[in-house]
């Protein structure tokens, strides 16, 4: 378990890292925190001519308010997201999901656009995005784009960042007054990927849902949004009867596929399950969920 | 009180809870692992592994390989032939069993999925991979035989081509007349499976092997617990003299059983030393565990339990069939598990009439042998599973039907139906205690009003009997080379301390602490002042080592009697200094005293005489200070133990997904020497237990590859998860020894799966739900729900 040889340069700026990727005759990776790139390396799953190690860019570091929305740097630690206090104020789906995401120790070095760039649809940011209708910074030779989540994912381990590109930022729209979400999931161990996980956002005017927002992940290839449970939880109140109306209709929009450890229809039953829970929370009033 | 001095004293170790003295220096990082030893010359080896599990060889193309940077040799099956002599798993005391000869890289086929088929060593491991992208392999793809029922299907592909059929081993136990006592009365049945685990150890195996042609040693620094067996094993198979032969185990960071097998690597990298001449080292990565270390269980068990209306039990009728991988493992075989589980089976109570079947097939999956508690779980759920449904049957609580079923305390010393014989169980002393500690009635009432809210939880209990202390009976009778018995050599040093070297072996369990209380106690001086050395084939005296649950019951007394006769030889050179009689002498506090404790002559001033000025004894007076003394079991052929388990858990009826409350042990192993050390067994091994209940499997799809060969993949038991552990003790010290120590390594493993099980089985119970396999996953538990 020993990586084939590459090699290796740090570099403190967007602009440099973009170059080192151009000059590179080979296959060059950016490295951020390693979480799952090294172990890729070390099971010669993948053999990099260079890695770009873009842990020193300053830029690529922060949590901010820029306008209308909190923008997240891509080397954001998982450990910062679960603690950031600004996520909590504008995003707490993202403290919440951070708290499921494997380990202390990885939490530490693990990153926020690292997550989103290998785009794993088992793990917990990518789905989070979706739900919170967030988008996603990407920088290139030829300039920065925001691609909206939904618009991100392409396939398993697909997005739509080309070679050479550097996922540089979030941007997650702030809420508004009756804005609640959450995120929660189901795995055999704390820490693990999960078995389904759930990534809720609802918009209330008075007593009604105007628009809901669900994202799941590890039903599908991507993170999978749930359009028909979404439809059934829209212009009503929540409560039990949209709550049962929303897991009937999941049916129409999850066709998760089995693995060796769970049927299909166990995921399908769990999925139902874990909406069931997320909304009946949500339902239960704002808690610390409400967003400011 | 202590078994051994009367006196008053502070070098009264025994049945003292101390920390492990080696314990900082791990914690500080400075073990010395196998891995950490880096030799002058020294080359690395890296195995091609096989992708298929059943295939045929063709050509190997090498050369590109060899011509890599660093790489100093590519080997093949073919460049063993002639300097190693294979190896086959049999031991003669189990009639009929047959397997396949083994030999380090295999020439014609492989039989597994992650088989080592080519061997590249070079300068460094990573040179090494890097070779091995570069090796060509012809394989032949052939049909593998994967689960339980196509390997004994009549028309399945056979693995060993000689053999008439993929039957490893067979036997039938038969006391009484069961059909009999079938007829007309009441009857319980199971069908439980059990998956396949294994011991994922924190290190990995690893081994050095230093060949030097010039004075034909061969030394090899391995991670193992039986350092003797494989000094044997390389002289006889190596046709080196055993004189020449030393293997060393230094720090080994967990072992279960694990580490006491021999492994196609462990061959090939002592042979490549040998060809090359050259110190060469192995450690197998993570993905390697997996794909190599032994695994364990996998057993279908079918049974079932005759009992009258009031509960009396009667009969006991079992078929295991038993799954070990392509061949037998060496020089243990794969047949003890199934063994100990047929003859496990009933074992805590009153049976008449008893009839097993045992079935150990052949597969082609990772090879299979003893773990922790090698066949304890098993027989243990499958008693105590009958014993449950029983209860229910018959509307009786299961503390109830246990208290009226266990061998009593008259009836010792009791031979079971199966043929184990007990010296004196603890069955209902363990059983009230446990009901006491888990305050059973106060949680039946805690459930009943929970279950009101939709809130399931469950209780199960599972008693054990536990084999440990084993004479020759296990292995030696059947031919292998592997000592029941043990040595310690000690030495009363110029300094008045005292150096102990002993042929048990260290893990990490605290074999060492152990015996340095007993030897500290034996002798009479500071427990700070005695040093333990262990795992030196060329430094301690030759004996049965880490396995079975023997260190403390055998490696213990035979430290204490070597105590003795230390003791003995200060007191003879003392009396001579001080003109009295021995028996008049004591030693205490690391002095020598007279009877009534007033020191005379401390220990360091015995040594100094002795050592430097040997002028001033008697004439006859002998002033050796080394005393060697090695014992051997010869009453019981074990020492049996016993115990009880209780499990609280709560099923998330929605999800399947088991929370695990709280679990409970009360365990007997005679004499407690340190009573931290058996909690801490305790506790890992019922970690470990828990983990086969709820998480851990080795999972193989239809063509034999090993679908979850990683720690992402393959669940342990984590902090998490796990429950607080309760445990209290129960003394019956054997009366074979002086020490009166019997083993404490496999009971926490032997009955927390059992009483799982148990537990989770009375939460469903309402419901009308049974899960009868293990690990009880939140699959397996929804569809014994009805939920999917």
């Amino acid at each position: 378990m020993k990586a084939r040889a590459f090699d290796y340069r740090r570099v403190t700026s967007v602009a440099e890292a973009l170059d080192a990727y151009a000059a590179c005759m080979g296959e060059a990776r950016y490295l951020a925190g390693g979480q799952s790139l090294l172990p890729a390396l070390n099971l010669r799953l993948d053999a990099p001519d260079l890695l770009i190690d873009i842990g020193r860019i300053d830029a690529l570091r922060g949590i901010s308010i820029e306008g209308d929305f909190l923008r997240i740097g891509a080397l954001t630690r998982h450990a910062e997201t679960l603690s950031s206090g600004l996520i909590a104020a504008h995003a707490p789906m993202l403290n919440e999901a951070a708290a499921f995401m494997a380990h202390p120790a990885i939490r530490n070095l693990g990153t926020m656009g690292g997550s989103l760039a290998l785009a794993d649809p088992a793990s917990e940011l990518p789905a989070c995005m979706r739900a919170l209708g967030a988008s996603i910074e990407i920088t290139g030779p030829a300039g920065t784009r925001n691609v909206a989540a939904d618009d991100y994912f392409r396939d398993l381990f697909e997005t739509v960042i080309a070679p050479g590109e550097l996922l540089s930022a979030v941007r997650v729209p702030l809420g508004r007054p009756g804005t609640r979400m959450r995120f929660d999931e189901i795995a055999r161990r704390r820490g693990d990927y999960a078995m389904v996980g759930l990534a809720a956002h609802l918009a209330l005017a008075g007593d009604l849902v105007e628009t809901a927002r669900l994202a799941f992940c590890a039903v599908g290839p991507t993170p999978t949004r749930a359009p028909a449970a979404e439809a059934a939880l829209a212009g009503r109140p929540l409560g039990l009867e949209s709550i049962a109306a929303a897991k009937a209709a999941l049916a129409a929009d999850l066709a998760p596929d089995a693995d060796d450890t769970l049927s299909a229809a166990a995921r399908m039953h769990l999925a139902r399950v874990l909406l069931g829970r997320v909304l009946s929370a949500l339902g239960d009033g704002p808690q610390q969920a409400e967003a400011a | 009180m202590s078994a051994v001095t009367d006196s008053p004293s502070r070098t009264r170790y025994i049945g003292q809870g101390l920390p492990r003295p080696g314990a900082k220096r791990l914690l500080a990082g400075r073990g010395r692992y196998t891995d950490d030893v880096v030799l002058p010359r020294m080359l690395h080896a890296a195995f091609l592994r096989s992708p298929y599990a059943h295939a045929r060889l063709g050509s190997i193309e090498t050369a590109d390989a060899a011509a890599m940077p660093g790489v100093h040799a590519v080997l093949t099956g073919a460049d063993f032939v002639g300097i190693c002599a294979p190896w086959t798993g049999t031991l003669t005391h189990f009639k009929g069993m047959r397997s396949a000869p083994q030999m380090p890289l295999p020439a014609d086929k492989v039989v597994w999925a992650g088989q080592p088929v080519v061997m590249v060593i070079a300068e460094s491991r990573a040179e090494a991979e890097d070779a091995l992208e570069l090796v060509g392999i012809d394989f032949e793809e052939l049909e593998p035989v994967v689960d339980l029922d196509a390997a004994s299907a009549p028309d399945a592909p056979r693995i060993d081509a000689d053999a008439a059929d993929n039957v490893l081993f067979r036997t039938r136990i038969e006391a009484g007349d069961t059909a009999r006592a079938f007829e007309g009365t009441w009857s319980v049945a199971v069908d439980l499976r059990f998956g396949r685990h294994t011991a994922v150890t924190m290190e990995p195996r690893s081994l050095v092997a230093d060949y030097d042609p010039a004075e034909e040693r061969l030394t090899v620094h391995q991670s193992t617990q039986t350092p003797y067996q494989f000094q044997d094993i390389y002289a006889r198979h190596f046709g080196l003299s055993e004189a020449r032969v030393r293997v060393i185990a230094p720090d080994v960071g967990g072992s279960f059983g694990m580490k006491l097998h021999l492994y196609h690597e462990d061959m090939a990298v002592v042979g490549a030393s040998l060809l090359l001449k050259r110190p060469v080292k192995f450690t197998a990565d993570r993905m390697e565990a997996f794909a190599s270390d032994i695994h364990a269980r996998d057993h279908r068990v079918r049974a079932r339990l005759a009992f009258e209306g009031d509960g009396r039990m009667r009969a006991i009728e079992v078929d295991d069939v038993t799954g070990v991988g392509p061949f037998s493992a060496y020089p243990r075989t794969s047949a003890v598990e199934g063994n100990q589980v047929v003859r496990l089976i009933g074992a805590p109570y009153r049976l008449d009439d008893y009839r097993a079947d045992l079935t150990v097939l052949v597969q082609n999956k990772v090879q299979m042998s003893q773990y922790r508690a090698v066949g304890h779980p098993i027989a243990c759920a499958v008693t105590e599973r009958l014993v449950d449904l029983a209860a229910r049957e018959l509307d009786l609580d299961p503390f109830e039907i246990r208290r009226r079923n266990y061998v009593t305390d008259d009836m010792y010393p009791h031979k079971t139906p199966s043929g184990y014989t007990f010296e004196k169980l603890s069955l209902a002393a363990c059983l009230d205690r446990l009901h006491d500690v888990m305050n059973y009635p106060a949680l039946r009432a805690e459930q009943a009003a929970l279950r009101e809210k939709g809130i399931h939880r469950g209780i199960g209990i599972a008693t054990y009997v536990e084999i440990t202390n084993p004479t020759p009976a296990f292995y030696g009778v059947g031919g292998a080379h592997i000592s029941a018995q043990d040595g310690c050599v000690l030495k009363l040093t110029p300094s008045g301390d005292v150096a102990c070297a002993i042929s048990i072996t260290e893990q990490g369990q605290g074999s060492e602490a152990i015996v340095g209380q007993i030897v500290a106690e034996g002798v009479g001086l500071d427990r700070d002042r005695v040093r333990v050395l262990t795992g030196d084939t060329e430094t301690t005296p030759s004996g049965g080592a880490t396995w079975a649950c023997r260190g403390a019951g055998i490696g213990g007394e035979t430290a204490l009697q070597a105590a003795r006769k230390l003791k003995e030889r200060i007191l003879e050179i003392a009396a001579a200094i001080l003109q009295a009689e021995t028996g008049s002498l004591d030693i205490r506090d690391g002095a020598v005293t007279d009877a009534d404790g007033s020191p005379r002559v401390t220990l360091t001033e015995v040594a100094n005489l002795a050592y430097y000025r040997s002028d001033l004894l008697p004439p006859g007076v002998s002033p050796a200070l080394t005393v060697a003394h090695h014992f051997a079991p010869r009453g019981y052929p074990f020492a049996f133990t016993n115990g009880i388990h209780g499990s609280l858990v709560e099923v998330d009826t929605e999800t399947g997904l088991v929370r695990i409350l709280k679990h409970w042990v009360v365990e007997d192993c005679g004499r407690v020497i340190n009573p931290l050390l058996v909690d801490e067994q305790i506790r890992g091994g019922v970690v470990q237990g828990l983990g086969a209940a709820f998480f851990e499997e080795c999972r193989y799809g239809e063509t034999g590859q090993l679908l979850n060969g990683s720690m992402t993949d393959y669940l342990v038991p984590m902090a998490c998860e796990m429950p607080d552990i309760v445990i209290r003790h129960v003394e019956t010290p054997t009366k074979d020894t002086e020490l009166g120590a019997k083993g404490c390594g496999e009971a926490g493993t032997a009955a927390s799966s059992g009483a799982a099980l148990n537990a989770v089985n009375d939460a469903l119970q309402p419901l009308g739900a049974t899960v009868s396999q293990l690990p009880m996953t939140p699959e397996r538990i929804l569809r014994a729900l009805g939920v999917v």
